[in-house]
C-alpha cells in the first residue's frame, strides 16, 4: 500500500468566521478520516512515539484499534495511561513530543497522533459511559488543585481504590484548563466531562477551599489524609517593571484570560467586566500570549498585535497556534520590546475618568546577538530605534512566579530560588507523605508535563501507602 | 452553597449578614477577607471579614449596596444561600507589640475597622477610635466601637451628628497636643487613608492602611489587585490578595490605586442600573 505522505487535514472553522466567535476552532476528524489516518501508522515494533509521550500512552496499539474500527477499545488503551485524553488531544504540543519521534516523520509528515487521540476521546464522550465503578475503600488522599496535574493524580489513585478528595480554590474545577485556556481551543464542556468521569469513579471535589489559607497541608494530615499531592499551579503574573504598567487597560494574561474564560466576560451581558475593542497589544510569544491575542480579537478588537522581542523562529508557542493566529489576522511585531506604556492625562481636569487609561506603548527595535547559555540568540536593543504604537489595551504574557500561599504555611517544605517546590524523580517533596507536580514545581510548562508529574506522583503515593499504610 | 444565618440593615445602604462557612469561621482573623459570588455567572467580589462565631460556624460580613453584585446579595434573605464563599484570604492585621493604637474608620470602612479595634482591645492595648461618616443617617457601629475603645470620636462631614469635620481633624488635634501612638490603622475610602497618612507622617507616627483594589481570584493568580509601593526611593509592585490587604501607608501610591479602582466605573454604572430595574420589575 502506498504511503500517504501528509496528515489528513483537520477540519477547522473558517478563519474569518471564527475570529468573531468563541466556538472551537478545530472541528475533529470524522470516523472515516480517523481510520484513514490510523492506516498511515507503520506500527513500528520499537514504538519510538511512546518514548515521546510524558504519560507513556501505548500509541501504536490504540491506533491499531482505530484501524479495526474498535474505537472503544482504543479509548481503553489510552485511558490506561492518560486520564484526560479529550484535553490532551487538543492542547498537547504533539509536534515536539510523540509526533516528533514518529518513524514516518523522517521522510513524510508524522502520523497525526494528537488528532487521533482527540477523535477517540470525543467518540467515547459522545457515547455514554455505562461502566459501573466500585466505590473506593482505600486510604484517604488529598489533592491540592484540580488542574491537569491534580486531575491526573486523582485518576491514578482512584484507579487503585483510594478515597481521593480534590481541593480547589476557585468556584469551578479544572484549574488552568478552565481559567486559562479559552473555549475556542478547549471547550469547557470537555473539561467538565473529564471531571464528571472522575466523580463517577468516586473522587470527591471540594471547591472554594484554598489550601494554605482555609486549611493547611499539615491540617489535612490531622483530618485523616495519609498523603497529599500539591498541584497548585503557577502563581503571580510577572510584569516587565517598566513605566506605565499600572495604567488602566494593562492586564496580565492571567487576569485577561480569567475574566474572559472563568468569569465568562466573553458572553453577552456578562457580570464581570473586561476592556475590549480598539487596539490591543499582547507582550510575549508563548501559548498564553496566543490565547490572549486570539481572545482579544474575538471580543471585538480592531487590531491585535503580538509584541515579541525575538524573531518568528524563536517564538515559543505551538506552531499550530501561531498559524491559527496569523490566519485570523493577528499581527506579529517581532524583534520589538516595550520600554514604556503611555497613558492619558488631562492636566486641566484631574477628575477626568480617562486619566490613567492606556493610550499607547513605546517600543524599541531589537536584533539577535550571540546565543545565550540555552543556545537561544539573545535579543539586543538597537539604539535610537524607539517608536510608538497607539493602543487601548496591553496584555502582559511574560510568565508567572510560583504562588507563595502553600510554601509560607507548610513547615519543612523546601522550595528553590524561584519559589518552585523541590521534588525528587517520584514527585516526593522534602516532607514525608507530601508530593507535588506541575507548574507549582516547574514554573509555567505544558498541560501534559503536569499530567505526567501527577501520574508519576500518584504511583509513588500508592507505593508509599502500601509500605506505610 | 453557603446559608445566610442572619441579616440586619445597619443603615439605608449598609447590610450586615452572617453566613454559614465553618472552615472560614475557624480561621479568619481581623484584617482578612473573603470572596463571594452570587449566581451561576456571578462576579467574584472581595469583602472583609467583620467577625466570626466559631461555635455556629458563622462569618459576619458587612457591605454597602453599591453595585450589581451587592444588590443581588442584599436581595437574599435568611435561610437562602450564597453560591460561593471562600476564605479567609490575605494576611491578618499585625498586632504584635502594639500597646497604644488609633483606629480610624471612614464610612462603611468602619465595618472592617471595628473587628480590628475589638482585637486590640481583647489583647489589652489602649484603643482610640475615630469614626467618620458623611452624615447622621449613615452612622454605623457606634455602640460597638464605644465598647472596645478607651476613647471614641464620632465625626460627620456635615456636622449632623457628633463633631463636624473629617477624621483628620481629631487626629491632628491629638498629634498636635503631643499624643503618641505605636501605630495608626486607617480603613476607609482611599482619599481618607491618603490624608490620614499625610497627617500622621508629619508627626512620624506609623500608619497601616487596608487596601481594597479590584480583585478576581484573590489567591495570587490574576495580578489585578497590584499596587505600587515606594520603598526606599524604588517603585515596587505588590499584590493586595497575598501581600496585603494591609500596607504601610507611607509607601502606598494612593493616587494610582484610586485611578485603578474606577477602571470599570462605566460598566458598573450600567450593571447597577440594569440590576436595579430587574428588582423593580419583580
Amino acid at each position: 500500500m502506498a504511503i500517504v505522505a501528509k496528515k489528513y487535514e483537520m477540519p477547522t472553522q473558517d478563519a474569518k468566521e471564527r475570529a468573531h466567535n468563541f466556538n472551537e476552532v478545530a472541528l475533529g476528524y470524522s470516523a472515516e478520516i480517523a481510520v484513514k489516518e490510523a492506516q498511515r501508522c507503520l506500527n513500528c515494533k520499537n514504538k519510538p512515539c511512546v518514548s515521546g509521550c510524558p504519560v507513556g500512552i501505548d500509541i501504536p496499539n490504540f491506533i491499531s484499534r482505530i484501524k479495526e474500527g474498535d474505537f472503544s477499545g482504543a479509548y481503553d488503551i489510552i485511558s490506561e495511561s492518560s486520564s484526560l485524553p479529550a484535553v490532551c488531544g487538543r492542547v498537547c504540543p504533539q509536534e515536539t513530543q510523540c509526533e516528533s519521534k514518529c518513524t514516518l516523520g523522517i521522510k513524510f509528515e508524522p502520523v497525526a497522533i494528537g488528532r487521533l487521540e482527540r477523535f477517540v476521546a470525543d467518540f467515547h464522550n459522545a457515547n455514554d459511559d455505562e461502566k459501573e465503578y466500585v466505590a473506593p475503600t482505600g486510604e484517604k488522599v488529598a489533592i491540592v488543585g484540580s488542574g491537569p496535574s491534580g486531575l491526573a493524580c486523582a485518576g491514578e489513585l482512584a484507579g487503585k481504590g483510594y478515597k481521593v478528595t480534590v481541593f480547589e480554590a476557585l468556584h469551578t474545577e479544572g484549574g488552568v484548563l478552565v481559567y486559562g485556556i479559552p473555549e475556542f481551543r478547549l471547550p469547557k464542556s470537555i473539561v467538565k466531562k473529564e471531571v464528571e468521569g472522575l466523580k463517577k469513579r468516586g473522587v470527591t471535589f471540594t471547591t472554594n477551599v484554598v489550601i494554605g489559607k482555609t486549611l493547611t497541608v499539615d491540617e489535612l494530615f490531622g483530618m485523616g489524609y495519609k498523603a497529599v499531592f500539591i498541584g497548585s499551579g503557577a502563581g503571580l503574573p510577572n510584569f516587565m517593571n517598566i513605566k506605565g504598567e499600572s495604567l488602566k487597560g494593562v492586564y496580565s494574561a492571567n487576569e485577561f484570560l480569567t475574566r474572559s474564560n472563568l468569569m465568562k466576560a466573553y458572553l453577552q451581558d456578562p457580570e464581570t467586566p473586561i476592556m475590549k475593542g480598539g487596539k490591543v497589544a499582547v507582550v510575549g510569544g508563548g501559548n498564553v500570549a496566543m490565547d490572549a491575542a486570539r481572545t482579544a480579537l474575538r471580543l471585538g478588537a480592531d487590531n491585535v498585535y503580538i509584541v515579541y522581542r525575538r524573531s518568528m523562529e524563536e517564538l515559543p508557542a505551538r506552531k499550530e497556534e501561531v498559524e491559527h493566529a496569523e490566519e485570523e489576522g493577528i499581527e506579529f511585531k517581532l524583534l520589538c520590546n516595550p520600554v514604556e506604556i503611555l497613558g492619558f492625562n488631562d492636566p486641566e481636569n484631574p477628575r477626568n475618568p480617562l486619566n490613567g487609561r492606556v493610550t499607547g506603548m513605546k517600543c524599541i527595535k531589537m536584533q539577535l546577538g550571540e546565543p545565550d547559555a540555552k543556545g537561544r540568540r539573545r535579543p539586543v536593543p538597537i539604539e535610537g530605534s524607539e517608536f510608538e504604537i497607539k493602543l487601548d489595551t496591553v496584555i502582559m504574557a511574560i510568565g508567572t512566579s510560583p504562588n507563595p500561599l502553600i510554601k509560607s504555611t507548610t513547615e519543612n517544605l523546601t522550595v528553590n530560588a524561584h519559589g518552585g517546590i523541590i521534588v525528587d524523580e517520584n514527585g516526593l517533596t522534602s516532607k514525608e507523605g507530601v508530593y507535588a507536580g506541575g507548574d507549582a514545581v516547574t514554573g509555567a510548562a505544558t498541560v501534559i508535563s503536569a499530567m505526567g508529574a501527577g501520574k508519576t506522583a500518584g504511583k509513588a503515593i500508592d507505593e508509599y501507602l502500601r509500605k506505610n499504610g | 452553597m453557603y446559608k445566610i444565618l442572619s441579616k440586619k440593615q445597619l443603615n439605608q445602604t449598609v447590610t450586615q449578614m452572617e453566613v454559614e462557612a465553618p472552615l472560614v469561621a475557624q480561621k479568619a482573623l481581623p484584617g482578612q477577607f473573603i470572596i463571594l459570588r452570587v449566581g451561576d455567572n456571578g462576579e467574584r467580589i472581595p469583602l472583609t471579614v467583620a467577625g466570626t462565631d466559631k461555635k455556629r460556624g458563622a462569618v459576619k460580613i458587612i457591605f454597602q449596596v453599591v453595585g450589581a453584585t451587592t444588590m443581588k446579595l442584599n436581595a437574599l434573605e435568611v435561610g437562602e444561600y450564597i453560591t460561593d464563599f471562600v476564605g479567609p484570604l490575605g494576611k491578618p492585621t499585625e498586632t504584635e507589640g502594639i500597646k497604644k493604637v488609633c483606629i480610624v474608620g471612614g464610612g462603611v470602612g468602619c465595618a472592617i475597622a471595628y473587628p480590628v479595634a475589638e482585637e486590640f482591645h481583647r489583647l489589652g492595648a489602649e484603643v482610640t477610635s475615630v469614626i467618620g461618616f458623611r452624615s447622621k443617617d449613615i452612622v454605623i457601629l457606634e455602640e460597638e466601637f464605644r465598647k472596645v475603645s478607651d476613647r471614641l470620636f464620632v465625626y460627620t462631614d456635615d456636622g449632623s451628628y457628633g463633631e463636624q469635620g473629617n477624621v483628620t481633624v481629631p487626629l491632628k488635634k491629638m498629634l498636635e497636643s503631643g499624643e503618641k501612638f505605636d501605630t495608626i490603622i486607617a480603613i476607609g475610602p482611599i482619599v481618607m487613608m491618603k490624608f490620614v497618612t499625610l497627617t500622621a507622617k508629619e508627626y512620624g507616627i506609623p500608619v497601616t492602611v487596608s487596601m481594597n483594589p479590584i480583585m478576581i481570584d484573590g489567591t495570587g493568580m490574576c495580578g489585578g489587585c497590584r499596587l505600587t509601593l515606594n520603598r526606599n526611593g524604588e517603585k515596587i509592585t505588590r499584590f493586595a490578595c497575598v501581600d496585603g490587604p494591609d500596607f504601610n501607608g507611607y509607601e502606598v501610591d494612593f493616587d494610582e490605586a484610586a485611578s485603578r479602582n474606577n477602571a470599570y466605573a462605566d460598566f458598573e454604572k450600567r450593571a447597577r442600573e440594569k440590576t436595579c430595574n430587574l428588582f423593580k420589575n419583580v
